[in-house]
Protein backbone atom coordinates (compact mmCIF):
# COMPACT_ATOMS: atom_id res chain seq x y z
CA UNK A 1 0.00 0.00 0.00
CA UNK A 2 1.55 3.53 -0.49
CA UNK A 3 0.55 7.14 0.81
CA UNK A 4 -2.81 7.20 2.05
CA UNK A 5 -4.88 9.67 0.74
CA UNK A 6 -6.25 11.20 3.95
CA UNK A 7 -5.07 10.02 7.16
CA UNK A 8 -6.09 11.02 10.39
CA UNK A 9 -4.58 10.74 14.36
CA UNK A 10 -5.48 10.86 17.50
CA UNK A 11 -8.39 13.41 16.63
CA UNK A 12 -9.92 14.80 19.59
CA UNK A 13 -12.92 16.99 19.83
CA UNK A 14 -15.03 18.27 23.10
CA UNK A 15 -18.12 21.25 23.22
CA UNK A 16 -17.94 23.38 25.85
CA UNK A 17 -19.50 20.95 28.47
CA UNK A 18 -16.56 18.76 27.98
CA UNK A 19 -18.38 15.91 26.99
CA UNK A 20 -16.01 14.57 23.84
CA UNK A 21 -17.53 13.97 20.55
CA UNK A 22 -14.50 12.86 19.02
CA UNK A 23 -12.59 10.69 21.12
CA UNK A 24 -9.04 10.06 20.12
CA UNK A 25 -9.95 8.82 16.70
CA UNK A 26 -6.90 7.28 13.97
CA UNK A 27 -7.93 6.82 10.60
CA UNK A 28 -6.83 6.58 6.94
CA UNK A 29 -7.63 5.67 3.40
CA UNK A 30 -6.36 4.75 0.46
CA UNK A 31 -6.76 6.36 -2.98
CA UNK A 32 -9.93 5.33 -4.73
CA UNK A 33 -11.12 3.62 -1.83
CA UNK A 34 -15.07 4.09 -0.68
CA UNK A 35 -15.42 4.08 3.18
CA UNK A 36 -18.69 4.03 4.58
CA UNK A 37 -19.12 5.02 8.72
CA UNK A 38 -22.14 3.73 10.43
CA UNK A 39 -23.27 4.31 13.49
CA UNK A 40 -26.16 5.29 15.94
CA UNK A 41 -27.20 9.34 15.80
CA UNK A 42 -24.82 11.36 17.86
CA UNK A 43 -21.87 8.94 17.56
CA UNK A 44 -19.74 11.65 16.32
CA UNK A 45 -19.66 10.53 12.73
CA UNK A 46 -21.00 13.67 10.98
CA UNK A 47 -19.35 15.68 13.58
CA UNK A 48 -15.98 13.66 12.22
CA UNK A 49 -17.02 14.45 8.51
CA UNK A 50 -16.90 18.47 8.71
CA UNK A 51 -14.11 17.64 11.35
CA UNK A 52 -11.66 16.93 8.26
CA UNK A 53 -12.31 19.49 6.06
CA UNK A 54 -12.40 21.57 9.06
CA UNK A 55 -15.44 23.20 8.97
CA UNK A 56 -15.41 22.37 12.76
CA UNK A 57 -12.50 23.32 15.09
CA UNK A 58 -10.44 20.29 16.74
CA UNK A 59 -9.12 20.02 20.00
CA UNK A 60 -6.28 17.99 18.99
CA UNK A 61 -4.61 15.73 16.98
CA UNK A 62 -3.11 15.55 13.31
CA UNK A 63 -4.98 15.54 9.63
CA UNK A 64 -3.06 14.75 6.77
CA UNK A 65 -3.86 15.11 3.02
CA UNK A 66 -1.53 13.14 1.01
CA UNK A 67 1.09 12.85 3.93
CA UNK A 68 1.00 16.98 4.43
CA UNK A 69 -0.65 18.05 7.34
CA UNK A 70 -3.39 20.95 7.21
CA UNK A 71 -4.84 21.20 10.66
CA UNK A 72 -3.09 24.36 11.57
CA UNK A 73 -3.46 25.83 8.22
CA UNK A 74 -5.56 28.78 8.36
CA UNK A 75 -4.86 30.94 5.52
CA UNK A 76 -4.94 28.41 2.65
CA UNK A 77 -7.44 26.14 4.32
CA UNK A 78 -9.88 27.12 1.14
CA UNK A 79 -6.46 25.25 -1.14
CA UNK A 80 -7.50 21.89 1.35
CA UNK A 81 -11.30 22.20 1.03
CA UNK A 82 -11.06 22.48 -2.94
CA UNK A 83 -9.32 19.18 -2.56
CA UNK A 84 -11.99 17.81 -0.44
CA UNK A 85 -15.55 17.69 -1.64
CA UNK A 86 -18.46 17.55 0.59
CA UNK A 87 -22.02 17.29 0.14
CA UNK A 88 -24.46 17.90 2.93
CA UNK A 89 -27.68 16.13 4.35
CA UNK A 90 -29.80 19.71 3.71
CA UNK A 91 -29.00 19.66 -0.30
CA UNK A 92 -27.97 23.72 0.39
CA UNK A 93 -28.07 24.95 -3.14
CA UNK A 94 -27.67 28.35 -3.41
CA UNK A 95 -30.91 29.54 -3.81
CA UNK A 96 -30.10 32.83 -5.41
CA UNK A 97 -28.90 31.55 -8.31
CA UNK A 98 -29.96 29.16 -11.32
CA UNK A 99 -28.52 25.51 -11.00
CA UNK A 100 -25.96 26.46 -13.45
CA UNK A 101 -24.98 29.13 -11.76
CA UNK A 102 -24.36 27.57 -8.55
CA UNK A 103 -22.26 24.66 -10.46
CA UNK A 104 -20.02 27.10 -11.99
CA UNK A 105 -19.40 29.93 -9.00
CA UNK A 106 -16.38 27.73 -7.06
CA UNK A 107 -14.55 26.32 -10.44
CA UNK A 108 -14.87 30.03 -11.90
CA UNK A 109 -13.71 31.63 -8.28
CA UNK A 110 -11.78 29.50 -6.60
CA UNK A 111 -10.12 27.81 -9.41
CA UNK A 112 -10.43 30.98 -11.98
CA UNK A 113 -11.22 28.74 -14.50
CA UNK A 114 -12.05 29.31 -18.15
CA UNK A 115 -15.81 29.50 -18.23
CA UNK A 116 -16.74 28.05 -21.38
CA UNK A 117 -14.96 24.81 -20.66
CA UNK A 118 -16.26 24.92 -16.72
CA UNK A 119 -19.74 25.26 -18.57
CA UNK A 120 -19.46 22.23 -20.88
CA UNK A 121 -18.17 20.13 -17.83
CA UNK A 122 -20.94 21.10 -16.20
CA UNK A 123 -23.65 20.00 -18.60
CA UNK A 124 -21.98 17.35 -19.26
CA UNK A 125 -21.88 16.18 -15.80
CA UNK A 126 -25.82 17.25 -15.34
CA UNK A 127 -26.84 15.27 -18.34
CA UNK A 128 -25.20 12.30 -16.65
CA UNK A 129 -27.29 12.77 -13.95
CA UNK A 130 -30.54 13.37 -15.63
CA UNK A 131 -31.14 17.24 -15.02
CA UNK A 132 -29.89 18.71 -18.37
CA UNK A 133 -32.94 20.45 -18.80
CA UNK A 134 -33.26 21.88 -15.21
CA UNK A 135 -29.80 24.13 -15.67
CA UNK A 136 -31.82 27.42 -16.04
CA UNK A 137 -33.98 26.67 -12.81
CA UNK A 138 -33.83 27.79 -9.40
CA UNK A 139 -33.11 25.62 -6.91
CA UNK A 140 -36.80 26.50 -5.65
CA UNK A 141 -38.11 24.33 -8.43
CA UNK A 142 -36.31 21.38 -8.22
CA UNK A 143 -37.53 18.30 -5.81
CA UNK A 144 -35.01 17.22 -3.03
CA UNK A 145 -33.45 14.32 -4.81
CA UNK A 146 -32.45 16.64 -7.97
CA UNK A 147 -31.07 18.92 -5.71
CA UNK A 148 -28.85 16.12 -4.17
CA UNK A 149 -27.83 15.37 -7.07
CA UNK A 150 -27.04 19.08 -8.49
CA UNK A 151 -25.57 19.07 -5.49
CA UNK A 152 -23.11 16.07 -5.85
CA UNK A 153 -22.19 17.35 -9.52
CA UNK A 154 -21.07 20.63 -7.56
CA UNK A 155 -18.90 19.29 -5.72
CA UNK A 156 -17.90 16.81 -8.65
CA UNK A 157 -16.63 20.11 -10.75
CA UNK A 158 -14.24 21.10 -8.14
CA UNK A 159 -12.10 18.30 -9.14
CA UNK A 160 -12.02 16.60 -5.37
CA UNK A 161 -9.31 14.24 -5.13
CA UNK A 162 -11.65 12.65 -2.25
CA UNK A 163 -15.28 13.42 -1.56
CA UNK A 164 -17.30 13.52 1.85
CA UNK A 165 -20.57 12.60 1.92
CA UNK A 166 -22.62 13.25 4.92
CA UNK A 167 -26.09 11.66 4.85
CA UNK A 168 -26.99 12.78 1.78
CA UNK A 169 -30.31 10.55 1.76
CA UNK A 170 -31.56 11.24 5.57
CA UNK A 171 -33.58 14.43 4.22
CA UNK A 172 -35.32 12.99 0.98
CA UNK A 173 -38.28 10.60 0.56
CA UNK A 174 -37.68 6.93 -0.09
CA UNK A 175 -38.76 7.50 -3.56
CA UNK A 176 -35.92 9.97 -3.87
CA UNK A 177 -33.15 8.08 -1.90
CA UNK A 178 -32.74 5.50 -4.68
CA UNK A 179 -31.96 8.41 -7.68
CA UNK A 180 -29.30 9.84 -5.56
CA UNK A 181 -27.36 6.86 -4.68
CA UNK A 182 -27.07 5.71 -7.86
CA UNK A 183 -25.18 8.73 -8.82
CA UNK A 184 -23.16 7.59 -5.87
CA UNK A 185 -22.95 4.28 -6.73
CA UNK A 186 -21.79 5.61 -10.43
CA UNK A 187 -19.15 7.77 -9.33
CA UNK A 188 -17.44 5.32 -6.47
CA UNK A 189 -17.03 2.75 -10.14
CA UNK A 190 -15.12 5.68 -11.82
CA UNK A 191 -13.24 4.77 -9.08
CA UNK A 192 -13.49 8.01 -7.05
CA UNK A 193 -12.11 8.14 -3.07
CA UNK A 194 -15.36 8.28 -0.70
CA UNK A 195 -16.38 8.77 2.39
CA UNK A 196 -19.90 8.28 3.77
CA UNK A 197 -21.88 8.45 6.46
CA UNK A 198 -25.13 6.72 5.92
CA UNK A 199 -28.25 5.24 7.64
CA UNK A 200 -29.00 3.08 4.24
CA UNK A 201 -27.42 0.03 4.70
CA UNK A 202 -28.34 -1.66 1.46
CA UNK A 203 -26.23 0.54 0.21
CA UNK A 204 -23.78 0.70 2.75
CA UNK A 205 -22.98 -3.12 2.06
CA UNK A 206 -23.10 -2.31 -1.82
CA UNK A 207 -20.67 0.32 -2.53
CA UNK A 208 -18.32 0.23 0.51
CA UNK A 209 -14.77 -1.38 0.46
CA UNK A 210 -14.72 -0.94 4.00
CA UNK A 211 -17.35 -0.11 6.80
CA UNK A 212 -16.49 1.52 9.85
CA UNK A 213 -18.46 1.35 12.86
CA UNK A 214 -18.94 4.29 15.13
CA UNK A 215 -19.83 4.88 18.75
CA UNK A 216 -19.64 7.33 21.61
CA UNK A 217 -16.63 8.88 19.69
CA UNK A 218 -14.86 6.33 19.02
CA UNK A 219 -14.45 3.66 15.79
CA UNK A 220 -15.45 0.47 17.69
CA UNK A 221 -15.37 -1.56 14.40
CA UNK A 222 -13.49 -1.45 11.01
CA UNK A 223 -14.06 -4.66 8.61
CA UNK A 224 -15.30 -5.60 5.27
CA UNK A 225 -18.66 -5.00 4.26
CA UNK A 226 -19.88 -8.96 3.94
CA UNK A 227 -18.08 -9.55 7.49
CA UNK A 228 -19.68 -6.07 9.26
CA UNK A 229 -22.92 -6.99 7.75
CA UNK A 230 -23.10 -11.01 8.14
CA UNK A 231 -20.76 -11.50 10.77
CA UNK A 232 -20.32 -8.58 13.15
CA UNK A 233 -17.58 -9.04 15.42
CA UNK A 234 -18.74 -6.65 18.61
CA UNK A 235 -21.11 -6.65 20.38
CA UNK A 236 -22.19 -3.13 19.95
CA UNK A 237 -22.13 -3.92 16.03
CA UNK A 238 -24.20 -6.47 16.33
CA UNK A 239 -26.93 -4.65 18.69
CA UNK A 240 -26.95 -1.83 16.37
CA UNK A 241 -27.57 -3.83 13.44
CA UNK A 242 -30.22 -5.80 14.94
CA UNK A 243 -32.40 -2.58 15.24
CA UNK A 244 -32.70 -2.33 11.29
CA UNK A 245 -34.38 -5.88 12.11
CA UNK A 246 -38.38 -5.80 13.00
CA UNK A 247 -39.67 -9.18 13.61
CA UNK A 248 -42.71 -10.85 12.06
CA UNK A 249 -46.12 -10.23 13.78
CA UNK A 250 -48.22 -13.29 12.89
CA UNK A 251 -51.40 -13.29 13.01
CA UNK B 1 -67.35 83.49 -9.07
CA UNK B 2 -67.16 82.02 -5.36
CA UNK B 3 -63.72 81.43 -4.65
CA UNK B 4 -62.93 78.23 -4.48
CA UNK B 5 -59.21 78.30 -2.19
CA UNK B 6 -57.41 75.92 -4.61
CA UNK B 7 -56.54 78.45 -6.91
CA UNK B 8 -53.70 79.21 -4.25
CA UNK B 9 -51.88 76.28 -5.52
CA UNK B 10 -52.09 77.83 -9.21
CA UNK B 11 -51.55 81.47 -7.90
CA UNK B 12 -47.87 82.76 -9.21
CA UNK B 13 -45.17 80.16 -8.67
CA UNK B 14 -46.83 78.41 -5.77
CA UNK B 15 -46.85 74.80 -7.07
CA UNK B 16 -43.45 75.46 -8.39
CA UNK B 17 -42.19 76.13 -5.20
CA UNK B 18 -44.02 73.29 -3.49
CA UNK B 19 -41.87 70.90 -6.09
CA UNK B 20 -38.95 72.75 -5.64
CA UNK B 21 -39.33 72.28 -1.66
CA UNK B 22 -40.39 68.45 -2.51
CA UNK B 23 -36.93 68.16 -4.24
CA UNK B 24 -35.32 69.34 -1.23
CA UNK B 25 -36.82 66.85 0.96
CA UNK B 26 -36.37 64.25 -1.36
CA UNK B 27 -32.38 64.75 -2.05
CA UNK B 28 -31.96 65.03 2.04
CA UNK B 29 -33.75 61.70 2.46
CA UNK B 30 -31.77 59.65 -0.70
CA UNK B 31 -28.72 60.97 0.31
CA UNK B 32 -28.87 60.24 3.76
CA UNK B 33 -30.54 56.53 2.90
CA UNK B 34 -27.16 55.62 0.09
CA UNK B 35 -24.95 56.39 2.90
CA UNK B 36 -26.86 54.48 5.78
CA UNK B 37 -27.12 51.36 3.37
CA UNK B 38 -23.37 51.57 2.86
CA UNK B 39 -22.69 52.13 6.39
CA UNK B 40 -25.21 49.73 7.65
CA UNK B 41 -24.24 46.82 5.78
CA UNK B 42 -20.57 47.34 7.26
CA UNK B 43 -22.03 48.15 10.73
CA UNK B 44 -24.82 44.55 10.30
CA UNK B 45 -21.00 42.53 9.37
CA UNK B 46 -19.36 44.03 12.63
CA UNK B 47 -22.58 43.77 14.97
CA UNK B 48 -22.27 40.19 14.11
CA UNK B 49 -18.69 39.45 15.40
CA UNK B 50 -18.53 37.51 18.12
CA UNK B 51 -16.68 40.23 20.58
CA UNK B 52 -18.01 41.19 23.98
CA UNK B 53 -16.63 44.93 23.71
CA UNK B 54 -17.36 45.55 19.94
CA UNK B 55 -21.23 44.04 20.93
CA UNK B 56 -21.63 46.74 23.64
CA UNK B 57 -20.14 49.52 21.47
CA UNK B 58 -22.96 48.88 18.88
CA UNK B 59 -25.71 48.47 21.46
CA UNK B 60 -24.99 51.66 23.11
CA UNK B 61 -25.15 53.19 19.18
CA UNK B 62 -28.27 51.66 18.75
CA UNK B 63 -29.66 52.99 21.91
CA UNK B 64 -28.79 56.14 21.70
CA UNK B 65 -30.01 56.61 18.39
CA UNK B 66 -33.60 55.15 19.43
CA UNK B 67 -33.93 57.63 22.53
CA UNK B 68 -32.47 60.41 21.06
CA UNK B 69 -35.28 62.43 19.16
CA UNK B 70 -34.68 63.34 15.73
CA UNK B 71 -35.08 66.65 16.27
CA UNK B 72 -32.83 66.70 18.97
CA UNK B 73 -29.95 65.45 17.41
CA UNK B 74 -30.85 67.84 14.49
CA UNK B 75 -30.31 70.86 16.54
CA UNK B 76 -27.32 69.02 18.51
CA UNK B 77 -25.72 68.80 15.25
CA UNK B 78 -26.46 72.18 13.94
CA UNK B 79 -26.32 74.49 16.52
CA UNK B 80 -23.57 72.57 18.40
CA UNK B 81 -21.12 72.17 15.74
CA UNK B 82 -21.40 75.96 15.18
CA UNK B 83 -21.30 76.58 18.86
CA UNK B 84 -18.75 74.50 19.83
CA UNK B 85 -16.95 73.19 16.52
CA UNK B 86 -17.16 76.48 14.99
CA UNK B 87 -17.89 74.82 11.62
CA UNK B 88 -20.67 76.23 10.19
CA UNK B 89 -23.14 73.56 8.84
CA UNK B 90 -25.56 74.30 6.21
CA UNK B 91 -29.50 72.70 7.33
CA UNK B 92 -29.11 70.28 4.59
CA UNK B 93 -25.82 69.27 5.50
CA UNK B 94 -26.83 69.19 8.96
CA UNK B 95 -29.88 66.89 8.18
CA UNK B 96 -27.84 64.31 6.05
CA UNK B 97 -25.68 63.97 8.79
CA UNK B 98 -28.02 63.04 11.44
CA UNK B 99 -30.54 61.47 9.26
CA UNK B 100 -27.35 58.89 8.36
CA UNK B 101 -26.14 58.84 11.87
CA UNK B 102 -29.94 57.23 12.39
CA UNK B 103 -30.19 55.31 9.11
CA UNK B 104 -26.99 53.86 9.59
CA UNK B 105 -27.95 52.41 12.75
CA UNK B 106 -31.67 51.35 11.90
CA UNK B 107 -29.88 49.62 8.58
CA UNK B 108 -26.86 48.02 10.92
CA UNK B 109 -29.78 45.99 12.56
CA UNK B 110 -31.79 45.15 9.64
CA UNK B 111 -28.51 43.98 8.06
CA UNK B 112 -27.44 41.71 11.40
CA UNK B 113 -30.27 40.02 11.79
CA UNK B 114 -31.12 39.18 8.25
CA UNK B 115 -27.50 37.85 8.30
CA UNK B 116 -28.44 35.39 11.20
CA UNK B 117 -31.57 34.61 9.68
CA UNK B 118 -29.40 32.89 6.72
CA UNK B 119 -28.87 28.95 7.46
CA UNK B 120 -25.47 28.33 8.56
CA UNK B 121 -25.32 25.32 5.90
CA UNK B 122 -25.09 28.30 3.32
CA UNK B 123 -22.19 29.46 5.10
CA UNK B 124 -21.02 25.80 5.70
CA UNK B 125 -21.18 24.65 1.46
CA UNK B 126 -19.61 28.17 0.20
CA UNK B 127 -16.75 27.10 2.78
CA UNK B 128 -17.05 23.50 1.62
CA UNK B 129 -16.47 24.70 -2.09
CA UNK B 130 -13.39 26.25 -1.15
CA UNK B 131 -14.72 29.97 -1.54
CA UNK B 132 -12.77 32.40 1.19
CA UNK B 133 -15.00 34.38 3.80
CA UNK B 134 -14.98 37.60 1.03
CA UNK B 135 -16.81 35.26 -1.42
CA UNK B 136 -19.04 33.35 0.74
CA UNK B 137 -20.45 37.20 1.94
CA UNK B 138 -19.97 38.07 -2.00
CA UNK B 139 -21.67 36.01 -3.69
CA UNK B 140 -24.00 33.61 -1.45
CA UNK B 141 -24.54 35.22 2.25
CA UNK B 142 -25.39 39.37 0.51
CA UNK B 143 -27.67 38.52 -2.53
CA UNK B 144 -29.95 36.82 0.11
CA UNK B 145 -29.25 39.49 2.83
CA UNK B 146 -30.56 41.83 0.07
CA UNK B 147 -33.34 40.20 -0.34
CA UNK B 148 -34.84 39.62 2.87
CA UNK B 149 -33.84 43.10 3.87
CA UNK B 150 -35.72 44.95 0.93
CA UNK B 151 -39.29 45.70 2.53
CA UNK B 152 -37.75 46.83 5.74
CA UNK B 153 -35.50 48.71 4.13
CA UNK B 154 -37.80 50.54 1.82
CA UNK B 155 -39.99 51.06 5.00
CA UNK B 156 -36.76 52.82 6.80
CA UNK B 157 -36.74 55.26 2.92
CA UNK B 158 -40.49 56.15 3.62
CA UNK B 159 -40.00 56.47 7.39
CA UNK B 160 -37.01 58.98 6.52
CA UNK B 161 -39.03 60.64 3.60
CA UNK B 162 -41.77 61.93 6.13
CA UNK B 163 -39.30 62.68 8.97
CA UNK B 164 -37.65 65.15 7.02
CA UNK B 165 -40.18 67.28 7.56
CA UNK B 166 -38.89 68.12 10.74
CA UNK B 167 -35.71 69.85 9.24
CA UNK B 168 -37.58 73.02 8.62
CA UNK B 169 -37.02 73.25 12.31
CA UNK B 170 -32.86 74.48 11.36
CA UNK B 171 -34.09 76.67 8.67
CA UNK B 172 -33.93 74.32 5.42
CA UNK B 173 -37.10 75.25 3.14
CA UNK B 174 -38.63 72.16 2.08
CA UNK B 175 -41.91 70.99 1.14
CA UNK B 176 -44.02 71.54 4.22
CA UNK B 177 -42.24 74.73 5.02
CA UNK B 178 -43.10 75.97 2.09
CA UNK B 179 -46.87 75.26 2.12
CA UNK B 180 -46.29 76.73 5.75
CA UNK B 181 -44.99 80.22 3.98
CA UNK B 182 -47.54 79.57 1.19
CA UNK B 183 -50.16 79.54 3.51
CA UNK B 184 -49.07 82.47 5.74
CA UNK B 185 -48.88 84.73 2.54
CA UNK B 186 -52.31 83.92 1.47
CA UNK B 187 -53.86 83.97 5.28
CA UNK B 188 -55.94 87.16 4.28
CA UNK B 189 -57.18 86.59 0.87
CA UNK B 190 -57.54 83.12 0.71
CA UNK B 191 -58.97 81.28 4.37
CA UNK B 192 -58.85 78.25 3.15
CA UNK B 193 -55.65 77.18 1.39
CA UNK B 194 -54.54 75.76 4.41
CA UNK B 195 -56.74 72.67 3.64
CA UNK B 196 -55.64 72.87 -0.32
CA UNK B 197 -51.72 73.59 0.46
CA UNK B 198 -51.42 70.95 2.83
CA UNK B 199 -53.52 68.40 0.89
CA UNK B 200 -51.04 69.06 -1.54
CA UNK B 201 -48.46 68.41 0.49
CA UNK B 202 -50.09 64.93 1.48
CA UNK B 203 -50.54 64.03 -2.32
CA UNK B 204 -46.74 64.90 -3.02
CA UNK B 205 -45.62 62.73 0.04
CA UNK B 206 -48.29 59.58 -1.14
CA UNK B 207 -46.59 60.06 -4.62
CA UNK B 208 -43.03 59.68 -3.82
CA UNK B 209 -43.68 57.17 -1.09
CA UNK B 210 -45.87 54.82 -3.07
CA UNK B 211 -43.69 53.90 -5.84
CA UNK B 212 -40.81 52.99 -3.76
CA UNK B 213 -43.35 50.76 -1.88
CA UNK B 214 -44.32 49.12 -5.16
CA UNK B 215 -41.06 48.62 -5.85
CA UNK B 216 -39.91 46.72 -3.30
CA UNK B 217 -42.99 44.47 -3.72
CA UNK B 218 -41.90 43.89 -7.37
CA UNK B 219 -38.49 43.32 -6.37
CA UNK B 220 -39.78 41.21 -3.22
CA UNK B 221 -41.37 38.69 -5.44
CA UNK B 222 -38.27 38.76 -8.40
CA UNK B 223 -35.87 37.76 -5.46
CA UNK B 224 -38.37 35.49 -3.98
CA UNK B 225 -37.28 31.42 -3.74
Amino acid sequence: MGQPILEVEHLKKSYVNNVPILDDVSFSMQKGEVVVIVGPSGCGKSTFLRCINRLEAIDSGVLKLNGVSYENEKKNISKVREKIGMVFQSYDLFPNMTILNNLLLAPLKVQKRNKEEVKKEAEQLLDRVGLLDKKDNYPRQLSGGQKQRVAIVRAMLMHPEIMLLDEITAALDPEMVREVLQVVLELAKTGMTMLIVTHEMEFARSVADRVIFMDKGNIVEENTPEQFFDNPQTDRAKQFLNSFHYETVKK
Amino acid sequence: MQNMGIEVLFKGINSLRLWQGLWVTIRIALISMVFSIVLGFLLGMVMNIPNKIIKFICRIYLEIVRIMPQLVLLFLVYFGAAKHLGMNLTGETAAVIVFTFWGTAEMGDLVRSALISIPKHQYDSGYGLGLNKWQVYLYIILPQTIRRLLPSAVNLLTRMIKTTSLVALIGVVEVLKVGKQIIDASRYTNPTAALWVYGAVFFMYFIICFPFSRLSRVLEKKFAD
